[in-house]
């Protein structure tokens, strides 16, 4: 049973990064712009957060500023595709190597310029970012490490995740941006301004991404810099879109599950079951494929892309 | 002329003739590069002399020249197998896996057949690896003509699936039983590597056959009228009595056949092995050469060798002047950001409210 408990708690804390990117990459989508630059986005955001954390030991800053650079990223997408109005897929592909060179880059010289050549956070920083127990509740039997005993970010991460999918579905703004991705053309005639709503969800969608990537170098990175640290999560955080069907809650389910995959291999008993480690991380993405065309077969509107997404929109073009 | 509510500054769309399209690529690669000498500069370093640095690293020398050559070639052949694909508007971005898996196939002849003539068995290893990544490239077509299944997504997921099929290979029934240690696969035997043609892998001259072909196929053939028909509209396809999923999964088998070919190259001609970094992020660098070249097999040339030449220069550049690799990946962000964002001229103008288009 504590094997259980244990790998439950490791798939929650391998599927928070996707979480993080997951959760933005659904508002971008939402309003009608499939950016692959999360993988970027989560690049630029690692890095940002570990520096900031590294040189001042504050976690609120180290946060902001990988929420800023992450948003700064999907910014410059933003004003390609919307106001440029560049080909989605190859803009976000264009941000994925910028990004990727981005944090590699400065990286590298943030080692060559630290003691020994490893960048490490200080004490300070790994404490407040270690997993610390919520008093009296993690010390329930089973759901106290289960749920009350994480780092913080884990829980940011479900707060961020709960609260967009409250903004998606029951504010105004979420409606407003629903229509936007659904049908643009519509929306305008309906007086939305267009421009602001695209920006302004993508820009926050690169932020949640940027999060994301904070996650991956803060926690998982054990205090050090390593070059190449999201790899390929960026990518997994698209592909749980489509299993999380667009919707932030259904993310939360999709994360965990996702993470459980990650880490299965290192919890199944090899001695009863042997299967090739390769078929365990290839999982997710065999899931994803799977649901991608059972949701085609099905033909729903509700867990299916929405329309808009990869066309830009264009107000004179009918 | 002024009349309220008109807004400042509005957008039409453009129609310019191609030679003024050509004019305007130059001028977002020359913007290009002065925004990149900016990033350069930021850094404290002279961008002239980086940029020097870049061109001598990569042709300075026959070797430079040979390595250059050896970047361009799986990027060339991914990026017109792509182009078939984007012709019909299907927006393969696959060509990562489909590289692994002709890559696969190709590796299965070399390791267990590799007393075959050495005409035979190169034939062989090029074939499998048409097969095999053809075959790749058409589970997502299949899906998309029957269940309209989004093919970005899917194909986004078969290059890891593919990508972890490698690894699969790598640690189980293809691991060579001599490397102790890090499990990899056995080096070919030198009967299963393509032969060198002034000193690089002969799949140079496969690319550029290629090209020439791609280019015929596209422009002069039926197939080819038919695949621009498709990815204009398929309705006016059906009007026409094309049969529009025969036409799908039968450019979508050519571009991951094609694709294919590229992983066959890689493993016969550059590494003589298989491992995980075998298609290493050509397939998506691929995507963006086949969108730059406008879809035209001969510009993706001068793109790919564009690329080519900064990927290995910027490797020269990092030990002139202390600098990761990664500055490359940077300066293709930002040569991309550039040239994206000048094709909104191509295609749309801004016109300003007190008269006036601009220019």
């Amino acid at each position: 049973m504590m094997r259980f408990i244990d790998f439950l708690y490791a798939a929650i804390k391998a599927g928070t990064p996707l979480l993080f990117g997951t959760t933005g990459e659904i508002i971008t989508e939402k309003t009608g712009n499939l950016n692959l630059g999360v993988e970027g986005m989560m690049y630029m955001g690692a890095f940002a957060g570990f520096f900031v954390g590294y040189h001042t030991s504050n976690l609120a800053l180290a946060l902001i500023a990988a929420f800023v650079i992450g948003a700064f990223g999907a910014l410059i997408y933003a004003f390609l595709t919307v106001t440029l109005r560049a080909n989605q897929t190859v803009t976000g592909l264009a941000l994925t190597i910028f990004g990727t060179g981005f944090a590699n880059f400065f990286g590298q010289l943030m080692i060559k310029h630290a003691p020994n050549g490893t960048p490490k956070l200080s004490e300070t920083f790994m404490d407040a970012v270690s997993a610390k127990g919520i008093p009296l509740l993690s010390s329930i039997p089973y759901v106290g490490k289960l749920l009350f005993s994480h780092n913080v970010l884990v829980y940011i991460a479900i707060i961020v995740a709960i609260i967009c999918g409250i903004y998606l579905k029951y504010t105004r703004a979420g409606l407003n941006m629903r229509s936007v991705g659904e049908n643009p053309a519509a929306a305008d005639a309906a007086g939305l301004n267009i421009t602001f709503i695209k920006y302004f969800n993508i820009t926050l969608g690169g932020g949640i991404c940027g999060l994301g990537g904070a996650y991956i170098s803060l926690i998982n990175g054990g205090g050090v810099w390593n070059n190449g640290c999201v790899n390929g999560q960026g990518w997994i955080a698209v592909a749980l879109v489509i299993f999380a069907s667009w919707s932030p809650v259904k993310a939360l389910f999709g994360s965990l599950v996702f993470g459980a995959t990650t880490v299965l291999q290192y919890y199944v008993p090899k001695d009863i079951i042997e299967i090739p480690n390769a078929f365990y991380v290839m999982l997710p993405f065999v899931i994803t494929a799977i649901v991608l065309v059972i949701t085609s077969i099905k033909q729903t509107k509700e867990g299916a892309q929405p329309l808009g997404c990869s066309n830009n929109y264009f107000r004179e073009e009918r | 002329m002024l009349k309220s509510g008109e807004p400042f500054v509005r957008i039409v769309k453009n129609d310019i003739s191609d030679r003024k399209a050509a004019l305007l690529s130059v001028y977002a690669v020359i913007f290009a590069i002065i925004m990149g000498g900016i990033f350069i500069l930021c850094l404290g370093i002279n961008p002239f002399n980086a940029y020097a640095s870049i061109l001598k690293g990569a042709l300075a020398t026959k070797m430079a020249i040979q390595a250059t050559v050896k970047i361009a070639i799986p990027l060339l052949i991914s990026a017109l197998g792509i182009t078939l694909a984007f012709k019909m508007k299907f927006w393969n971005i696959g060509a990562e896996g489909q590289i692994i898996v002709g890559g696969i196939f190709a590796t299965y002849f070399a390791l267990f057949h590799h007393n075959l003539p050495h005409f035979v068995l190169i034939l062989v290893m090029l074939i499998a690896g048409m097969i095999g990544g053809g075959l790749w490239a058409l589970i997502p077509a299949y899906f998309k003509c029957k269940f309209d299944t989004n093919e970005t997504l899917f194909t986004l997921m078969l290059n890891y699936i593919a990508l972890y099929f490698i690894k699969f290979f790598v640690e189980g029934p293809w691991r060579d039983p001599e490397s102790s240690g890090f499990p990899k696969i056995a080096m070919f035997e030198q009967n299963a590597r393509l032969d060198k043609v002034f000193g690089v892998h002969a799949g140079w001259i496969i690319a550029l056959v290629l090209v020439v072909f791609i280019f015929i196929y596209l422009k002069y053939t039926k197939q080819g009228y038919e695949i621009s028909v498709v990815g204009e509209s398929q309705n006016t396809a059906r009007y026409a009595g094309m049969n529009v999923k025969k036409i799908v999964l039968r450019t979508m088998f050519l571009s991951g056949a094609v694709c294919g070919l590229a992983g066959m190259a890689q493993v016969s001609g550059a590494a003589f092995t298989l491992s995980d970094g075998v298609a290493g992020g050509v397939g998506f660098d691929a995507i963006i050469v086949a969108w730059l070249a406008r879809l035209n097999p001969f510009v993706c040339v001068v793109v790919t060798l564009l690329l080519s030449i900064l990927e290995k220069g910027c490797s020269v550049m990092q030990s002139t002047f202390g600098l990761s690799t990664a500055v490359s990946d940077i300066l293709q962000g930002i040569i991309l950001f550039c040239i994206l964002g000048f094709d909104f001229f191509a295609q749309y103008k801004p016109v300003f409210r007190n008269g006036g288009a601009a220019k």
